[in-house]
């Protein structure tokens, strides 16, 4: 490897200005250059969907913690310059300004981009992914009377919460027979649709925009199997994200849904490393196949783990994926992975949440999900988080006992 | 003027865990260690607002129930990321069956 005193981070955001604190939290002592194209200092993406729309006086970006530090940290920030391209062979990167940086190691945290919507006239639809892009939905959430949100995934449904709060009527339309994909069990994510119908959200599943044209001051949309179009005042697509690997494809670094990463978070060269949305990382504890993860904790996490490999570490990025998500006063939390699951059981607990677990066929508990006013069920979920990470094996009884502490399942 | 102001029952909480109390308008956490002592913090982690009272009690820390930032409530001592400012923690006593949390601080 090359030397050490000069590290690189792309993109700056939460991931990349995680990573600059925890390599300086480990004693590094070298440059740290962390390089983002948006203008602002990091900042923290949670609050896009949700207090930044619903909030009376223009928000400010939340800075990340450890983006207010950052000149404590002495990291040099370079703030609205796009990287262009990586040379290996020179071990330097290449900004849009035309300057060339060397590093003995590279961090690429360049996240994901929304994606948008291949129908005609898809590009009239906002996305949602930058403050400045909250700020802009804000705006004609504020004077729109009837909101059309494409795809019931998180950012949608998180999207519908905002606007029916702000006193719009919301329209959902989700293609799939149900919400919040694969990744959520159907008992979860009927608590959190029931909710959005309670609260007044058309959710129509099965429901597919075709096209999206311009009229007067609003848009009318064609849906299929929908003889009526529907009209609105703004549509919003929260149809997800694609990780942004170009850099990393175009100096050749294996791509796999993300920048293809080991356990380590290294790429196919050993002085450049990735984490975060952009990441697709092998993990150990999900039998070995590579896994990319879109989520706020995630991206502390494998900054963590990257700084430390790239300081000469070979610690596996061992964190379990935890996730949440916040819709008028309910938390969800999921911890794990419930595709990994072969069997899901249910706690019934006395204040009338349901937990779910899920169990692997040798009986190892792989997931844990649960949705709540505010943050009730963060006790339960967390507990499971660690006893994942335990490769715990309790017995379907116990799991399903609401009156068995899962701490005590965790330390036995 | 006394700041002592009653808690709980010594039972209102479990070993090892934690709850919330409201006094004044004012939201406290008030936890029980695994060796049976009784501490007071402020309610709200000093991250982001959050309820401490539904975060995980374990040995000597407690945490934040979204951000999973630490602290150790017998001090209110910050323990990293993304915790950067600590948390303020009251004096407690125990009489009569009864948790009091010294308000004035």
């Amino acid at each position: 490897m090359t030397s050490l005193d000069h590290i690189v981070i792309v993109g700056a955001g939460e991931c990349g200005a995680a990573g600059a604190a925890a390599l300086r939290g480990s004693g590094f002592s070298g440059t740290i250059t962390l390089i983002g194209d948006e203008v602002l200092v990091p900042y923290e993406r949670p609050p896009l969907s949700k207090a930044s729309l619903v909030a009376i006086d223009e928000p400010e970006p939340v800075t990340s913690v450890h983006g207010e530090r950052l000149a404590d940290l002495d990291v040099d920030l370079i703030a609205g310059v796009a990287v262009e391209s990586i040379d290996r062979s020179l071990a330097t990167v290449r900004l849009a300004d035309g300057r060339n940086l060397p590093y003995g190691r590279l961090l690429l945290t360049t996240g994901a981009r929304a994606r948008t919507l291949p129908i005609k006239g898809g590009e009239q639809a906002l996305t949602l992914r930058t403050h400045d892009d909250a700020l802009a939905l804000r705006n004609q959430l504020r004077l729109a009377r009837h909101v059309v949100v494409l795809g019931a995934g998180f950012i949608g449904l998180e999207v519908a919460a905002s606007a029916r709060q702000l006193g719009c009527e919301v329209t959902v339309l989700e293609m799939a027979p149900v919400a919040l994909g694969r990744a959520v069990p159907t008992a979860i994510a009927d608590v959190i649709v029931r909710r959005h119908i309670d609260e007044g959200v058309d959710i129509r599943f099965g429901a597919q925009a075709t096209a999206i044209r311009s009229s007067g001051d609003g848009y009318v949309i064609d849906v299929i199997g929908s003889t009526e179009p529907l009209t609105a005042d703004v549509v919003v697509a929260g149809i997800g994200a694609t990780p942004n690997v170009e850099l990393a494809a175009d100096a050749g670094l294996e791509c796999d849904n993300g920048i293809a990463v080991n356990s380590l978070l290294q790429t196919s060269d050993p002085n450049i490393f990735a984490a975060g949305d952009c990441a697709a990382a092998m993990s150990e504890l999900y039998g070995g196949r590579r896994i990319r993860l879109e989520s706020w904790r995630n991206a502390y996490d494998q900054a963590a783990t990257a700084a430390a490999n790239m300081l000469g570490s070979t610690e596996p990025h061992q964190a379990v994926p935890w996730f949440w998500s916040d819709q008028y006063d309910l938390g969800l939390q999921l911890a794990g992975l419930f595709d990994a699951a072969s069997e899901v059981v249910a706690r019934h607990r006395s204040d009338r949440t349901t937990v779910l677990f899920g169990l692997d066929p040798e009986g190892c508990l792989v997931a844990a999900g649960a949705v709540g006013s505010g943050t009730s069920v963060a006790k339960d979920i967390r507990v499971a988080e660690l006893m994942i990470a335990a490769r715990s094996q309790p017995t379907v009884d116990e799991l399903i006992d609401p009156d068995q502490p899962l701490k005590k399942l965790l330390r036995r | 003027m006394t700041d002592w102001v009653e808690a709980c029952g010594v039972d209102g909480v479990d070993e090892e865990d934690v709850i919330p109390v409201e006094i004044g308008g004012h939201q406290f956490a008030v936890y029980r260690s695994p060796d049976n002592n009784y501490f007071a913090t402020d309610g709200f982690c000093t991250h982001e607002q959050f309820l401490l009272a539904d975060g995980l009690v374990m040995d000597n820390i407690i945490e934040c129930p979204k951000h999973n930032g630490r602290f150790d409530y017998t001090t209110g001592e910050g323990k990293g990321a993304p915790i950067c400012e600590n948390l303020k923690s009251y004096p407690v006593k125990v009489e009569d069956g009864i948790v009091f949390v010294n308000v004035g601080g």
